[in-house]
């Protein structure tokens, strides 16, 4: 099929990019934009692995067409950290062994992102719901959302380290 | 060798970040399918329809005119049969005249992309004639023809094994009481978020590279070789970081060796990543006078592991308990379903269940403490078992007493009301398998370090890491014999072309393997660097201490070498710096057919409490709260430890 000419936001940056119309913003991000930071872990819309953020919303990437994004703000996992330093989440994660295999931890950061941007002050209840279509196979998830609790701490104090 | 000053560690048992925690965080780390090559091709598998069947024939016409494919491979292309065991050599890349379970693969389609490949796929014309369909282990035992393969113990047995230390079947007799229970544990699936994904290239020497979310490169890099007909040492396999492995890739696979073999073909670079729906068809699981035991296995259609798994079944029941007399049969059985290996605990937890179930009803009858009944007949410290294994240190006294403690089990087990209660279970396993899957003398890993006068040292080992840290443990060991800090130390891992050999990331054996190569590695080199050291500050080696960077005198810390300059002196006496370090289990005191399965040179033990309610109206249960207490030796980065713990 001939391919669509689609212009959009990527982690802040005008970009434009040529694909089949048929592929899905997962395939369009990892395929033809290069960014292979956000996984497909059954590109079925049940494991969460490929969540990004639309306009600040958390969607399975595998369930959103690449032509559906024309001049929305997409933010993955590349677009947490602000160059090297990483984002107060991403810090979290990689000191409280949140992240194991790091598999799941793209999509789950993201999720996670577009909470703590709601609901500063998300208590464990909610961090558990929002992240309750993310699966991680390794942690038994008590660290990730430990790891959530303190990124939203540092967040509230406004400190950031790498 | 004459070590240095004895010192607290700085590294071991602190809880640090994970020296490749940065990039999974930040979405860097390269998983297998995150590879993406100039002029790469995609292969997608024709897998069959049919849980048994004969492949009557293949048209690969239709396929070959699809707009974009470029080759069609079938089982007559890579004719020479695999295994991960040596004795079970019974898998083809391709099918190639039966299938023997629904997902077997019998063709393989490369095209320009993933549609394109997928549908060639479809266009694939295959005639299969339908036969008799085997779908449990005790159909298997009944239905001895059709043979799903023409060999095994007999019919479709696969395989049969059977053992008696002491007189279990006369101990039996003679108890007082003999409880007789029969347990059946469900099938599962590994699962883990990355799906299996393979790239595979000629490099510019002509020699072949797979990269692959495997497990056990190496064990993958002697099947390459084999069924491609090449010699090993022109193939290199980079196993990537898995996204979680559980198990599910320690198996050389078809996917794998098809997908080299695409690439040798078309000489260029050649991908395929499995679908969720393929990964479930690729694998799936299955005072004591004295015991015995019997395990029926439903071993799916191929050996794959299942000749360790069986033995698995019956070999670690007994270093938690003192069993004197101890009986084992076990019996695996083909089915017209995916082959069934190892995943988390190679056949262990399964019978250990049994076990533990069958304890907790000993007690209720005879009326006596869970806790207590275990507790009294612990196999003790520093002993050999009925069936020869040797235990050394052995805590699960202090993991029962603990999660006794914590769940105030003495005062609330059995007075929580109807439909609420407390539960108790231990376990045990290994610190990895005393014999590696090929027997041989050899190293089961080894490490190399490299060092030089910028400070930098490169440890390499051919571990894989799949999540569990084993890069992390590396790092750490060597830091901590040469007073540095993980970060400072870079790894290479995973890499048959660049890495010394190690067995794989299977049977819980990294960290005690590889880090007892580690530490040797880095000792050595301290010895270099101490040598070079001492003579400069002119005092004897054992008085320097490696820690903070520095290279200093103990009892004047002031007096000593920052890390670098001590290296510079270190390659100015001995010439480039490198060490070797490599590992191997101690001998098992069993000399027995099968005592191979078993041995190891550590067990870890634990003890776990757990509440839990159930609904009356439906039987409906939910785990209201788990107290788990391991132990596993030194920890070596808690972080991790819990992250094991807990997942």
């Amino acid at each position: 099929m001939k391919n669509v000419h689609v212009a959009l936001t990527l982690n802040g940056e005008r970009v434009e990019v040529a694909f089949d119309p048929a592929k899905t913003l997962l395939e369009v991000l990892r395929e033809d934009l290069g960014l292979t930071g956000t996984k497909h872990g059954c590109e079925l819309g049940e494991c969460g692995a490929c969540a990004v953020l639309v306009d600040g919303v958390p969607v399975l990437s595998c369930l959103v067409l690449g032509v559906e994004c024309e001049d929305r703000e997409i933010t993955s996992v590349e677009g947490l950290a602000r160059g090297p330093e990483l984002h107060p989440l991403q810090t979290a994660f990689a000191d409280l062994g949140a992240a194991q295999c790091g598999y799941c931890t793209p999509g789950i950061l993201c999720t996670a992102k577009a909470l703590l941007d709601e609901k500063p002050q998300a208590s464990r209840g909610e961090i558990a719901e929002a992240l309750a279509g993310n699966i991680c196979r390794c942690t038994g998830y008590l660290q990730i959302f430990e790891a959530v609790e303190e990124a939203a701490k540092r967040l509230r104090e406004g400190s950031v380290r790498s | 060798m004459s070590g240095p000053h004895k010192r607290p560690w700085n590294v071991i048992g602190k809880p640090s970040r994970r020296v490749d925690g940065r990039a999974k965080v930040r979405g860097e780390t390269k998983f297998a399918d995150d590879l993406y090559v100039p002029r790469m091709l995609w292969m997608k598998l024709l897998r069959s329809p049919h849980a048994h069947a004969r492949i009557k024939r293949i048209s690969k016409l239709e396929a070959e005119e699809v707009s974009g494919v470029k080759l069609v491979l079938t089982g007559e292309d890579m004719p020479i049969p695999f295994g991960i065991l040596p004795v079970s050599q019974d898998e083809h890349a391709l099918c190639l005249d039966r299938v023997r379970f629904v997902g077997d693969p019998l063709a393989a389609v490369v095209a320009t992309d993933e549609w394109a490949a997928e549908e060639g796929v479809n266009a694939l014309e295959v005639e299969y004639e339908p036969l008799t369909t085997i779908a449990s282990p005790e159909e298997a035992l009944a239905t001895p023809e059709p043979r799903i393969h023409e060999y095994g113990d007999e019919g479709n047995v696969h395989k049969k094994v059977a053992f008696e230390f002491g007189d279990a079947e006369g101990s039996l007799a003679s108890s007082e009481r003999v409880f007789e229970d029969f347990f059946y544990y469900a099938g599962n699936t590994h699962l883990p978020i990355e799906e299996h994904a393979t790239l595979a290239a000629v490099d510019p020497d002509g020699k072949l590279v797979v990269w692959s979310s495997t497990q056990t490169p190496h064990y993958l890099h002697r099947a390459l070789a084999k069924v491609l007909g090449i010699p090993a040492h022109l193939i290199r396999v980079v196993a990537t970081p898995n996204g979680g492995g559980f198990g599910g890739k320690s198996d050389p696979f078809n996917h794998e060796i098809a997908c080299a073999k695409a690439a040798l073909v078309l000489g260029r670079p050649v991908k395929i990543c499995l679908t969720r729906e393929e990964v479930f068809c690729v694998k799936k699981d299955g005072t004591i006078e004295g015991m015995t035991l019997e395990t029926l296995l439903d071993g799916g259609a191929y050996w794959s592991y299942g000749v360790a798994s069986t033995f698995y079944t019956g070999a670690l029941q007994t270093v938690t308990y003192h069993i004197p007399r101890y009986g084992f049969r076990g019996c695996r059985a083909f089915t017209n379903k995916p082959p069934c290996g190892p995943k988390r605990g190679h056949g262990t937890p399964q019978p250990r269940f049994a076990l533990e179930v069958q304890l907790d009803k000993i007690a209720c009858e005879l009326a006596i403490d869970p806790a207590e009944l275990r507790l009294k007949q612990l196999a003790p410290s520093n002993s050999v078992t009925a069936n020869w294994l040797r235990i050394g240190t052995m805590n699960l006294r202090q993991c029962i007493e603990k999660v006794v403690e914590g769940s105030s089990w003495k005062d609330r087990r059995a007075k929580l009301g109807p439909g609420r209660g407390l539960g108790l279970a231990c376990s045990s396993y290994l610190c990895g398998a005393g014999l590696p899957i090929y027997w041989n003398d050899m190293p089961q890993t080894g490490v190399q370090l490299r060092l030089d006068r910028s400070g930098e040292v490169t440890a390499f080992c051919g571990a894989t890491e799949i999540g569990q840290g084993s890069d992390h443990v590396l790092a750490a060991c060597v830091a901590e014999i040469l007073g540095l800090e993980p970060f400072d130390v870079r790894v290479v891992t995973g890499d048959t072309s660049l890495t010394p050999v190690d067995l794989g990331s299977y049977s819980s054996r990294v960290t005690l393997m590889m880090g007892n190569a580690a530490i040797q590695a880095a000792e050595r080199a301290r010895f270099l660097i101490a040598d070079a050291a001492s003579e400069k500050l002119g005092v004897p080696q054992d008085k320097l201490v490696f820690a903070g960077k520095r290279v200093f005198l103990a009892e004047n810390p002031e007096k000593g070498l920052d890390w670098v300059a001590a290296l510079v002196l270190a390659e100015a006496k001995h010439g480039t710096l490198g060490t070797v370090g490599s590992y191997k289990p101690p001998a098992s005191p069993g000399h027995y057919k099968g005592a191979g399965v078993g041995p190891s040179a550590a067990y870890s033990y634990s003890a776990a409490v757990v509440e839990v309610s159930v609904d009356p109206a439906n039987g409906w249960y939910r785990c209201e709260k788990i107290w788990i207490a391991h132990d596993i030796g030194v920890s070596i980065n808690p972080v991790l430890a819990r992250g094991q713990v807990e997942g």
